[in-house]
């Protein structure tokens, strides 16, 4: 909906009349200074966000939101995943990896205080590893840290962590361990890092604070305090920022909303990179889907550019595979089973299906799924294959069609970076089974050199692709809009961040 | 009528002992598994059985069972499977929110629809009350989100007078701030509850209008206002505080379309995010308090109903309104 704006009350830029920009996205830039040099320093930001935190301890079912509302604000790690996807030192000052590349020594970084005052020590550092991979940890992470063998504390400086095997994705994924206080208690509701910002008051449905932690070792935040607040409908998350209720929105997941802010002198749209790809998965392991030229045949029937351009509206980027252009092993592979409706219906006749064949599509119950499931369902019907649709909800899929393999196709949005490794695992969901991925997947892991792993993993990139092994419709765009006087944002999101410390409110 | 009290106060506690049975075992029959939520893509086996563990919902029923129940009698509503944090406390702060929405948009809408059902009834051939007839109509066929929206869009958006949505984080301690985030709200529940309320308080002053009583006591001289006073706003009222106990009662859980449209933390949310996520103690929690808060409703306006008619007060009830 597209209204006319009256100026709001007190305090707010007095609209000029809507100008209306040409239909381009966000200047592809990759950083936020739409504001003026001066700022406030004691501002309150406030952030509106789709995703409310279950609880506050990400080894522990925290969810997205936890991420989004913590990560770099209120807990750090060793490593840290910056905004354009690099990974930088924060609790380590430097360290050391042994010829056979087995022994990790970390020096941690003095002066490190946690909330609580504790000061940092290398058996908080211990701690925190082993609560990610204890026997009841939930941290995403889990399985690829149990490579660790042992972690020592020669002193209070120095962290030894000795592998089973190689692992050249160790420091990578240690950009997603927070170092906690090891005496800290009930992490679930209450925390004790080492970030910028303290845990403010926390009201469950409705919003999070974060303050200001006067003891912080590197540079203060650029604000007093951020204030996450939580919606669960998008139209009332972009009502509030067209109130300036909130200053900015994390990511918008419907273009249909972006008009009312492009037009608008008042807000910036920002085009950023996400990692978020949309999957029409099918089961590998159950037929039809067994056969490498039926999943062929579906890729090739899909028009991914019109999908995606009536999902997103110009937005959005298309992909070849499970490899966005932000991960270091991407190449462009739109050009593998690109749409191309004869060369489906002849697969399909190879494949001995001439007349087609009929599959139940698994779809979430959230958008986009069921309108690109209907997408789906209309352009494979013109190369004769039928599709039943049924929608279930985000739980019935994880037990359905996640643990128990129990479906035939489904769709789901995939988040993470650096995630074409799944189809090394013959047990994941979508039961791709090749023994020369499998063992790619292994060697790019104990790779002596990122430039070795880079290389292997693009091989996989490409064998999944010519296998369509699962068919990428599309790659999300994430699009961050703030209002006009906010700098210093997040621009991608990697794996749902949202580094609040260097927001500037003008 | 100490009788019909302990009558009642049985029936409320063998409603109850139902109600948690039936709730129990229904939450159980759903497909999913509440160890989803805690658990993330890429789990295995192990992590999903440490979370059922950890939550206790790899226990026998009936042991789950006991527990909650023993909980309950101690006033306890248990612990979030997912937040960890205690129920009770959670609903109590969410009823700080849903109380006021749903009580104030209940006397706003009694008050709309009160006199307007009566002048609808009583100057039905005249052109305002057939309008108003009309337009109680159609406000029934009007979504309750979509009066939302456009409450938002004139007042909030384009008027700027009131918030769009949210509720001040810090709760009722700056009052004037709560109430203002409520107006909106209270207005777009009062207005459709009104709609089908005037329909009600219309049909029943109809009655009361052609019925034998009013007609005898004109006869005897008593002008209409006096006869309506003193026979017909009692008779008509009757039926309508039926009504009004169980349109209460349904919004007290329909709040949640109104409190999705504008981002209120109250009960109703709290229940959708619960059973999303299928946090027993959560969903348990809130439909317990609900069914007490429904019970008591339906208690309140039976009682109303025999104060104001003496022929009730006769009637054996064993509980049905």
């Amino acid at each position: 909906m597209n209204l006319p704006k009256k100026p709001l009350s007190a305090g707010v830029l007095t609209v000029a009349l809507a100008v209306t920009l040409a239909a381009c996205g966000g200047s592809g830039d990759n950083n936020s200074n739409g504001g003026s040099g001066s700022y406030d320093k004691n501002a309150t930001v406030n952030i509106g966000s789709l995703y409310e935190p279950q609880n506050l301890d990400n080894t522990a079912g925290g969810g997205q939101g936890v991420t989004e509302a913590l990560n770099g604000n209120v807990y750090e790690g060793l490593f840290k995943l910056t905004d354009d996807g690099k990974v930088d030192n924060l609790l380590a000052k430097d360290y050391k990896v042994s010829g056979d590349g087995l022994t990790y020594t970390f020096t941690l970084r003095d002066g490190v205080k946690f909330h609580s005052g504790k000061a940092l020590t290398s058996k908080d550092v211990k701690y925190s590893l082993e609560k990610v991979i204890a026997p009841d940890s939930q941290s995403a992470r889990k399985t690829n840290l149990e490579v660790i063998k042992a972690v020592d504390t020669p002193d209070a400086k120095t962290v030894k962590v000795t592998l089973k095997q190689k692992s050249i994705s160790f420091v990578y994924n240690l950009s997603y361990v927070w170092i906690i206080n090891d005496q800290a208690k009930n992490l679930k509701t209450t925390e004790d890092g080492t970030g910028p910002y303290k845990l403010g008051k926390w009201t469950r449905g409705s919003a999070l604070g974060l303050d200001r932690f006067p003891g912080y070792w590197g540079t203060a935040a650029t604000n007093k305090q951020v204030v996450f607040h939580y919606y669960k409908d998008a139209t009332a998350l972009n009502n509030a920022l067209l109130t300036n209720a909130v200053d900015v929105v994390t990511s918008e997941q419907s273009p249909d909303a972006l008009d009312q802010f492009k037009s608008n002198q008042s807000y910036k749209v920002n085009d950023g990179n996400s990692t978020t790809k949309l999957l029409l998965a099918f089961n590998d392991k159950a037929k039809p889907f067994t056969d490498v030229k039926v999943r062929k045949a579906v890729s090739s029937a899909i028009d991914d550019k019109k999908l995606l351009e009536s999902v997103w509206g110009g937005y959005g980027k298309e992909i070849g595979s499970m490899v966005p252009p932000t991960d270091p092993w991407y190449e462009d592979l739109t050009k593998v089973n690109a749409y191309d409706p004869a060369e489906a219906r002849k697969l399909l006749k190879e494949a001995g299906y001439a007349k087609g064949f009929s599959f139940t599509l698994d779809t979430p119950n959230y958008d986009p799924h069921p309108t690109a499931a209907t997408f789906i369902k209309s352009q494979l019907a013109k190369v004769g294959i039928t599709v039943k649709i049924n929608t279930i909800t985000p739980d019935e899929w994880y037990t359905k069609v996640y643990k128990n393999h129990d479906f035939s196709a489904t769709l789901q949005e995939h988040v993470n970076d650096r995630d074409v490794v799944w189809y090394g695992n013959p047990d994941f969901y979508w039961g791709y089974d090749n023994k020369q991925v499998v063992k790619w997947v292994e060697d790019a892991e104990k790779a002596s050199s990122t430039q070795q792993q880079t290389d292997i993993l693009k091989k996989v990139n490409r064998k999944t692709a010519e296998d369509a092994a699962s068919d990428w419709l599309y790659l999300y765009p994430q699009i961050v809009v703030a209002n006009s006087k906010l700098s210093g944002y997040p621009l991608n999101g990697l794996n749902s961040q949202f580094f609040a410390y260097d927001i500037k409110k003008g | 009528m100490t009788g019909y009290l302990l009558r009642r106060l049985a029936f409320l506690v063998v409603s109850l002992v139902l109600a948690s049975i039936v709730l129990f075992v229904l939450l159980r029959m759903l497909p999913g598994d509440p160890a989803n939520a805690l658990t993330s893509v890429g789990a295995s086996p192990e992590q999903i059985a440490a979370a059922r563990h950890s939550i206790g919902s790899d226990r026998p029923l009936l042991e789950q069972f006991t527990h909650w129940t023993g909980q309950l009698a101690t006033g306890d509503l248990g612990t979030s499977f997912v937040s960890s944090l205690p129920v009770g406390p959670e609903v109590v702060q969410r009823l700080s929110v849903t109380l006021p929405l749903t009580l104030s948009a209940f006397v706003l809408a009694v008050l709309i629809a009160v006199p307007a059902g009566f002048v609808a009834a009583y100057k039905r051939r005249t052109w305002y009350g057939a309008l108003l007839s009309g337009v109680s109509q159609l406000g029934i066929a009007v979504p309750v989100f979509w009066l939302g929206m456009v409450l938002i869009v004139v007042f909030a958006l384009n008027a700027g007078w009131l918030p769009s949505g949210g509720f001040p984080q810090d709760g009722w301690s700056d009052p004037a701030q709560a109430i203002r985030s409520l107006v909106l709200p209270v207005v777009t529940i009062a207005l459709v509850m009104s709609a089908s309320l005037i329909r009600y308080v219309r049909s029943a002053t109809l009655d009361v209008l052609d019925s034998d009583f009013l007609r005898t006591s004109r006869a005897l001289g008593s002008s209409f206002g006096q006869a309506m006073w003193r026979h017909g706003l009692r008779n008509a009222s009757v039926p309508v505080i039926s009504i009004l106990g169980i349109e209460l009662a349904s919004t007290l859980l329909g709040a949640v379309v109104v409190e999705s449209v504008f981002a209120l933390p109250g009960l109703g949310s709290l229940l959708a995010t619960g059973i999303a996520q299928h946090d027993y103690p959560v969903i348990q929690g809130v439909l317990f308090v609900s069914t007490l808060a429904v019970l008591l409703i339906g208690f309140a306006a039976d009682l109303v109903q025999r104060i104001i008619d003496p022929r009730l007060r006769n009637r054996l009830s064993g509980g049905a309104r």
